[in-house]
């Protein structure tokens, strides 16, 4: 029988999903990028939506919170799952609204005067059942999923705008966007490029390599040596693992420090992000024990390896998504535009 | 000069314009009168009994005053096209045979000659090398009160790209039969002005054995130095003078030889070979000066024994003073920065921070360390051993993490290997990311240097004057996979291992030396205190 087939079929798939989270997060796994993360999980909540058994819309949402808070569980840093089974909510309230027939205008406009009013409990129950939801939830999610291949060139494309020639940049670590982007610039303009290695996973090794086979002109240096070589720097171009709610950025280990020495150099610092690393998320000051990675302890020492930094919003002048450029006192609105605001907290 | 005067006043006229347009030339009898004056110097130099007459005469030559003639044929012109009139007067007796010599050339003829010699004498001055030694001799005789323009060889370990100053490197080198060093590998554009060698080929390689130019101690410790085994500001000084001490104690002085001219001459390979293993620190350079000197002071009927006792008294004099007096000064005056309760951080492996730590620990102050490290030289992780051994507390991070641990954080502490007269602190790579981010969270930054690390130099970027180590060293392999393993097979990737940065003294809130406790700006101050001393 089709019908328990495929709920079996479809729990084991969430579950190799979740199993794959939980071994990313402890290094045990391949680590994987965030773009192709943010794709798996959207193909399975296309999956959910397609396979699992709802009437209406609220059902259907009810299910995916479950299913997101399960994974979200899984691996808490990787944010961009919590961040893609949000955008999928939003998705399915338009979807319900203009089924139901109300206006997107209408809905904006709600929202503002809420801010104005009390801002009481919503009468939307969502618990009309529409028969075209599904197919039409299904094909949102289609346009979100072609969005999210096309990240990455959409950023690529805006290089030519930011880099001159005979620049010199600096980066860290290493991301595929900001890869992407010093190659695509590359092609036309001649710079050069000093990638900080970013200890102790070394992954700015990689990067460098990548780059100079593209023929870019590029310089390995010690995480120590970012300041004394900050002084040659136009430019500093990086990456990051989230973007929070403030226009602040969850990135890398090492990337503050970098930040604090291109604001005293008075150097613009230039993130590429995709908006799919976008979170409601605030920073969170407790001191979480998954934070940390490969930390030994030996018998009278203790041993620290954070793999993420917090940057605040000040240090940063650029963010370059697929939808453009922004300054980071515009993030809080994109967000807005993005998810809902009772979707924050999943 | 005032019969010569007549027949001048045209060509003085000319002379003047001259100047005015170029601010070069100089008036024929400023020429004759540096000509006269480097003559007398090279006689007072050796007969010693001249200096009361030019005390006077520099003394009725106000303009010229400063620098002793021969040192740049810019400066005079600049001074003495002014005092042109009243400069004939005080020099009759030199002048007046030269005035007699004059008529018998024809002007043209002079004024040729006087160009020749110029663009001679300016073109050796662009190598910078004639520089150096005629000031030398110019700078004892002048008396101390008066303030030196300081000019000064550039080091040759900062001029690689210039082939001229390669080229002379090696005719030394051939000339005292020390082996070249050549560099490894590709070069980041920007430090192309540095030497970057491979700790592969260590110089050694090259000698013959046993080596008959260099003292085997010398050898020894310049391969010390090349492989990184004594590595270290205090550790390298100190080694370098006990070699130097057992040099002494094996020299014997030639016959028809002075010891205290000998033995400096003899010194001088055994410091270039080592500026080849690995080019010299400020520390040791500074050690190097006072023992020249000392040598020098040795009065010339003095016995050979008993001048070798003197020195060797001397050098271990200079070490307990300076090194290890002066560390214990500095651990009293830092214990009055550390109280119970601290969190203190220090970077790599110094050896001053790590005493003051220890006396602390044993006068029973309850703090505990964080030491921050990085790569690719991990010398942190000496400084833990050294620091768990005493049984202090301690906690370790990469200096990527140092963003993070620092709100835990209320005093750092850092060594240096030497302190610019411009403020400016030179330690390892690293040093000034520590104290930029130790800024921005408001915590104080102290600094802990002897004074004998106080360098005359000024810089302000770590640009001009660095070292380059070993590139390879920045290779890693992680889980059996080394990314940049044939990095050099890859024509645009370079790899980029710098030794040393500076760190703005506003980054510095205090600096402990052994003369107490100073702002990072009050080290010009000390400079001229000790030269003041000395």
């Amino acid at each position: 029988m089709p019908g328990p087939d495929k709920e079996t079929d479809l729990t084991e798939r969430i579950e190799a999903f979740l199993f794959d989270l939980n071994r990313g997060g402890s290094g045990a796994g391949p680590l994987r990028g965030s773009a192709e993360t943010a794709r798996e999980t959207t193909a399975l909540l296309r999956r959910i939506t397609a396979q699992a058994r709802w009437s209406s819309a609220g059902d259907l949402m009810e299910i995916i919170r479950n299913e997101g808070r399960r994974m979200t569980a899984a691996q808490p840093s990787e944010t961009t799952v919590g961040n893609m089974i949000r955008r999928v909510l939003k998705i399915i309230r338009e979807e319900y609204a203009r089924s139901r027939g109300s206006s997107e205008e209408a809905d904006q406009q709600e929202s503002l005067h809420k801010l104005l009013t009390s801002g009481g409990v919503s009468d939307e129950n969502f618990r009309q059942p529409f028969a075209a939801l599904k197919p039409n939830v299904i094909e949102a999610i289609n346009e979100l999923l072609t969005e999210l291949e096309g990240t990455t060139d959409n950023i690529a494309m805006q290089a030519l705008e930011h880099i001159h020639s005979n620049e010199v940049i600096m980066t860290i670590g290493r991301s595929r966007t900001v890869e992407a982007f010093l190659k695509d610039a590359a092609r036309k303009r001649k710079f050069h490029v000093i990638v900080a290695e970013c200890a102790p996973f070394c992954q700015g090794h990689e990067m460098a390599t990548s780059l100079s086979k593209a023929g870019i002109e590029t310089t390995v240096i010690t995480d120590a040596a970012i300041f004394a070589v900050m002084s040659r720097v136009n430019k500093v171009i990086i990456g990051t693992q989230t973007v929070l709610a403030n226009g602040g950025l969850r990135a890398v280990n090492g990337t503050h420090t970098l930040a604090l020495a291109a604001k005293h150099h008075s150097t613009p610092l230039i993130v590429c992000a995709p908006m799919f690393k976008l979170s409601p998320q605030v920073r969170r000051l407790s001191f979480l024990s998954d934070f940390y990675r490969y930390c030994e302890i030996l018998s009278k020492v203790n041993v620290h390896c954070p793999v993420f930094d917090y940057v605040p919003p000040e240090l940063i002048t650029l963010f370059i998504s697929n939808i453009g450029g922004h300054a980071p006192s515009y993030i809080y609105r994109l967000m807005s535009e993005l998810y809902h605001p009772e979707d924050h907290e999943l | 000069m005032a019969d010569a005067g007549e027949p001048e006043g045209p060509e003085r006229k000319d002379d003047i314009v001259k100047a005015k347009q170029e601010g070069k030339e100089l008036t024929k009898e400023e020429k004759q009168r540096l000509r006269k004056e480097k003559k007398q110097q090279k006689k007072s130099k050796e007969k010693k009994d001249d200096k009361p007459s030019r005390d006077s005469e520099k003394e009725k030559k106000p303009a010229s005053a400063a620098s002793p003639a021969p040192q740049t044929p810019t400066q005079p012109p600049a001074q003495k096209a002014p005092s042109a009139a009243p400069a004939p007067v005080p020099v009759p007796a030199s002048e007046t045979p030269s005035a007699a010599d004059k008529p018998a050339k024809s002007k043209a003829e002079l004024k040729a000659e006087r160009r020749a010699r110029q663009e001679a004498e300016r073109a050796s001055k662009g190598k910078k090398g004639d520089v150096g030694p005629q000031a030398a001799p110019g700078k004892p005789k002048a008396p101390p009160s008066e303030l030196q323009p300081v000019v000064k060889r550039l080091p040759e370990h900062v001029q690689v790209d210039n082939p001229e100053v390669l080229k002379k490197l090696a005719k030394k080198l051939e000339r005292q039969q020390i082996p070249l060093r050549s560099d490894y590998g590709y070069k980041v554009s920007l430090f192309s002005h540095l030497h970057q060698y491979s700790r592969k080929a260590p110089l050694t390689q090259q000698l013959g054995i046993p080596s008959t130019v260099i003292h085997p101690a010398i050898v020894r410790l310049g391969l010390q130095y090349s492989q990184g085994i004594v590595a270290g500001s205090n550790a390298r000084s100190v080694a370098l003078l006990h070699a130097f001490k057992q040099v002494i104690r094996d020299y014997t002085t030639p016959p028809n030889e002075e010891l205290s001219r000998d033995l400096v001459n003899r010194l001088k390979p055994y410091i270039s070979f080592l500026n080849q293993c690995r080019p010299l620190s400020a520390s040791m350079g500074n050690a190097i000066k006072y023992i020249k000197k000392e040598i020098s002071n040795i009065p010339s009927q003095c016995k050979e024994e008993e001048a070798k006792r003197k020195l060797l008294n001397c050098i271990d004099c200079y070490i307990n003073e300076k090194i290890v007096l002066a560390a214990k000064a500095i651990a009293k005056y830092s214990i009055e920065k550390i109280s119970d309760g601290d969190v203190i951080l220090v970077y790599g492996c110094s050896s001053l921070v790590n005493h003051i730590l220890c006396e602390a620990f044993e006068k029973n102050r309850k703090f505990r360390v964080i030491v921050v490290d990085s790569r690719p030289r991990l010398e942190g992780r000496e400084a833990l051993r050294r620091l768990v051994q005493k049984g202090i507390n301690c906690t370790y991070v990469l200096i990527s993490a140092v963003s993070y641990i620092l709100p835990e954080v209320s005093k750092v502490f850092l060594g240096a290997h030497a302190l610019l007269a411009n403020g400016y602190v030179m330690s390892r790579v690293g040093t000034s990311q520590i104290a930029l981010v130790a800024k921005a969270f408001n915590v104080p930054v102290l600094v802990c240097c002897e004074t004998y690390k106080f360098c005359e130099r000024v810089q302000t970027d770590s640009f001009v004057s660095n070292e380059l180590d070993d590139p390879d060293d920045l290779i890693v392999t992680r889980t059996g996979t080394t990314q940049l393993e044939h990095w050099q097979e890859v024509p645009s990737l370079g790899l980029l291992n710098l030794v040393y940065d500076v760190t703005p003294p506003d980054f510095v809130d205090l600096v402990i030396t052994d003369l107490g406790m100073i702002p990072c700006t009050s080290v010009p101050v000390v400079l001229r205190v000790k030269n003041v001393d000395q």
